[in-house]
């Protein structure tokens, strides 16, 4: 082997393979087709962009403006915002008490995000402890009628922390009866596997909308004669009912990766159906479903929003209501911003996360 | 081990009581299983029948034949105010098929081409189709809707002061206005184009008759375009030359003539298209991904370009890994269009949610809601599922 340590024998690359200029080379314009392709998106980019940074940034109304003064300006109001953040938050709270729902929304994060880092995982039997204390707290703080907190009924409850109620408490209880479901349609027991199986097909195959027309006009015919049931309690057992079905087809796709083995391994050491399902199985499966568990956390967050059709008021309703208010007509694209904002950096980090974990996990199986 | 002839009863396993034994308790767990579900919906139909003579419904299916009473702004069949609720429910039925079907096939073109976009080599046009992958997939579907509907109506000018015509084509709050050929006179032109379709579909199995056997490679797309556009030509002056549009004319207080796209039917397309498109790009991103590098590689040493990489190699192997989770995709944006009902397309949901309130038919309309989508369902399952196993890897 030569000695190639002569610096002196060394040729640098040409001007135009390193740099910004190499650079623009090999990833814009490599060929005539993929010169064509960056003009064109240059040219959308350069049409669209400074337009919107006009209008949201430049032209735009902030801090507490009136009405009149946004009619005025060119661009956004975001004084709309600055005046209607309250409500779109926690819609028709009453104004006094909104750092009660502001701490239950806290406890809901803190809940969600703790249970996203993993060294805390191994806590186990800790973490449902703490969701179900967390749960209970967010339940008085909302409600209220003891230690001192005035009673706030359901109906006047909105915003951001109903719809995180409704994702949470939706996604909470459908994991058990997800878990029931898919185990059912994996029985060797005829019966208990086709009616688990019609179950899940016959929820999986309506849309969410009838789910809930079902439980806002016809579950009051189902009920004895005398008892009703508010119509938020309507909307979450619609919410738990559709997820479970979902849920179990992922919870069946982890059980069903889980060699054959596992199961033989199981029945030969003598445990019980239900010790070799909790102690042996289910403990692995659920393990490789957590990323798209995680998805079907962000689906279900983002079809909670559907509650608007049968009236209720959660983020997107009371987003809506916001710009109803005459003066702020015409700022109906603000408000639908903030909104998706909003929705956008739940679900973005979510999935960010899932992807992240799913490459963590599949760390540790390849070894 | 030695066994004894004699005590060889005794290693029998002794027989366990019977409700230790295994199939007892599966028969038993069965039964009650099945009588508490049975208890539960002899419980809420009895209920239900309760209720109903209470408020004096008359159950069944009969309502159907009454007079729906109520106007539908559009629909693919000829529906007034008059005719029952079977006919207003299928008005309803067309237009959540014709909005699925159209969404469907947009959300597959621009579904693959932003999925191939996000894997382009160039770095700004990757970066384009994940931004907008990230920002639709991650905001909630209705939401998208109000927002569209909301820009069409809001932003877009009156009909009084549409935008237009581009080629015929008007674009006001209302939606699009388009010109439709004068019907008949057309009807040589159609005819052209059918039997174009025919012998090119001929040819093209010709053609791929002969690849298979000799490994020649015949051309289709040059003669077929011809074929077609000669057919067209013969049709169309088979008909008697026909120059005339019936274009669409803003007259008094709304456009006459041509065909109107409404602005309820633009936003949910458009908002059911590109969310679906973006899940789409996706399936079709980790699909062509899932296709190994040495197919890549091998493909190009034999000097193919990427484009012919894609075609004849990749392609046809992702489809595999792409077709189940596309097929499910489809299925959502079928059941999404029932969001119809929050921006006033008058789709299944919205009509039978009319009769509903009407009628107070409440059980008997979601009951036609859910067998409607259970079957539009079961149809596209059924047909994703004979196209995949067609592409299916036949083994040998």
């Amino acid at each position: 082997m030569t000695d190639t340590t002569n610096k002196e024998d060394w040729v640098s690359p040409p001007k135009t393979e390193v740099g910004v200029i190499g650079w623009m080379r090999k990833n814009l314009f490599s060929n005539w087709f993929n010169s064509v392709l960056t003009l064109i998106a240059l040219y959308l980019i350069l049409t669209t962009v400074p337009g919107i940074i006009e209008w949201a940034l430049i032209n735009s109304v902030w801090g507490d403006k009136s009405p009149e003064v946004c009619r005025e300006a060119q661009g956004a109001c975001w004084s709309f915002i600055y005046e209607k953040y309250r409500f779109i938050l926690f819609g028709v709270y009453p104004y006094d008490e909104h750092w009660r729902p502001l701490c239950a929304m806290i406890i809901f994060l803190t809940l969600i995000f703790g249970s996203c880092i993993k060294p805390l995982w191994k806590l186990g039997w800790w973490i449902a402890v703490t969701w179900a204390v967390g749960l209970v707290m967010v339940g008085v703080l909302m409600w209220g009628g003891i230690f001192g907190l005035t009673y706030v009924n359901q109906s006047q409850w909105g915003g951001l922390p109903l719809t995180l109620f409704l994702a949470t408490f939706g996604t909470v209880f459908a994991f058990p009866l997800g878990i029931f479901l898919a185990l059912g349609r994996r029985s060797r027991m005829p019966a208990i596997r086709s009616l688990s199986i019609t179950y899940i097909e016959l929820i999986r195959g309506v849309p969410l909308i009838s789910i809930l027309f079902m439980a806002s006009v016809m579950f009051p015919l189902f009920l004895p004669e005398g008892v009703s049931i508010d119509k938020l309690l309507r909307a979450q057992v619609g919410i738990i009912l559709f997820g479970a079905a979902y849920g179990a087809e992922i919870i069946r796709a982890g059980l069903q990766a889980i060699p054959r083995g596992q199961y033989e391994a199981a029945d030969a050491m003598g445990l019980s159906y239900w010790q070799s399902m909790g102690k042996i199985i289910l403990p692995q499966a659920l393990r490789i479903t957590i990323p798209p568990m995680v998805n079907g956390f962000i689906g279900g967050f983002k079809d909670t929003s559907l509650v608007v059709i049968i009236g209720l008021f959660d983020l997107l309703m009371t987003s809506r209501v916001a710009f109803q208010d005459i003066n702020w007509r015409p700022f109906f694209v603000e408000g639908y911003l903030f909104c998706a904002a909003i929705y956008f950096c739940f679900c973005f980090f979510m999935s960010r996360y899932s992807q992240w974990l799913e490459k963590d996990l599949a760390k540790g199986q390849n070894h | 081990m030695t066994i004894q002839t004699g005590e060889s009863e005794g290693l029998q396993p002794a027989k366990a009581v019977f409700y230790n034994d295994p199939k007892v308790r599966a028969v038993f767990w069965q039964i009650v299983a099945v009588l508490g579900v049975v208890g539960v919906f002899w419980f809420l139909i009895h209920n239900t029948m309760a209720n109903l003579d209470r408020q004096n419904i008359a159950s069944g299916f009969s309502f159907l034949n009454l007079e729906a009473g109520f106007a539908i702004g559009e629909g693919m069949i000829p529906y007034t105010a008059a005719d029952p609720y079977w006919h207003a429910i299928i008005v309803g039925l067309l237009n959540t098929i014709k909005v699925a079907v159209v969404g469907i096939v947009f959300a597959t073109i621009i579904g693959s081409v932003v999925g191939i976009m996000r894997l382009s080599p160039n770095w700004l046009v990757a970066r384009l189709a994940t931004v907008y992958i990230e920002t639709l997939r991650n905001v909630p579907l209705l939401l998208q809707l109000f927002f569209w509907y909301a820009m069409i109506v809001e932003v877009l000018p009156r009909a009084k002061e549409a935008y237009g015509p581009f080629l015929g084509v008007y674009l006001s709050n209302r939606g699009f206005n388009l010109p439709l050929p004068d019907t008949w006179s057309y009807l040589g032109l159609g005819a052209g184009i059918l039997i174009a379709l025919v012998t090119v579909i001929w040819l093209y199995r010709r053609n791929k008759k002969i690849h298979d056997e000799t490994g020649e490679i015949k051309n289709t797309l040059g003669p077929g375009m011809l074929i077609f556009a000669v057919a067209m030509l013969l049709g169309w002056l088979a008909g008697g030359a026909p120059t005339t549009l019936d274009s669409p004319e803003f007259k008094g207080f709304s456009f006459k003539g041509g065909a109107e796209v409404t602005a309820e039917f633009l936003a949910l397309w458009l908002g059911l298209t590109l969310y679906t498109a973006s899940f789409i790009a996706e399936i079709v991103r980790s699909g062509i991904l899932a296709v190994s590098k040495g197919q890549w590689e091998a493909a190009g040493s034999l000097g193919l370009s990427r484009t012919q990489i894609l075609r004849f190699i990749v392609l046809p192997q992702s489809l595999r890994v792409i077709i189940p989770p596309t097929t499910s995709q489809y299925l959502n944006l079928t059941k999404n269009s029932s969001l119809a009902v929050a921006i006033g397309y008058p789709d299944i949901v919205g009509i039978t949610n009319t009769t509903i309130n009407q009628s107070g038919q409440a059980i008997e309309g979601i009951a036609i809601i859910m067998a409607v989508y259970l079957s539009l369902s079961l149809s596209i399952s059924l047909f994703m599922n004979w196209y995949n196993n067609k592409i299916a890897l036949v083994e040998r």
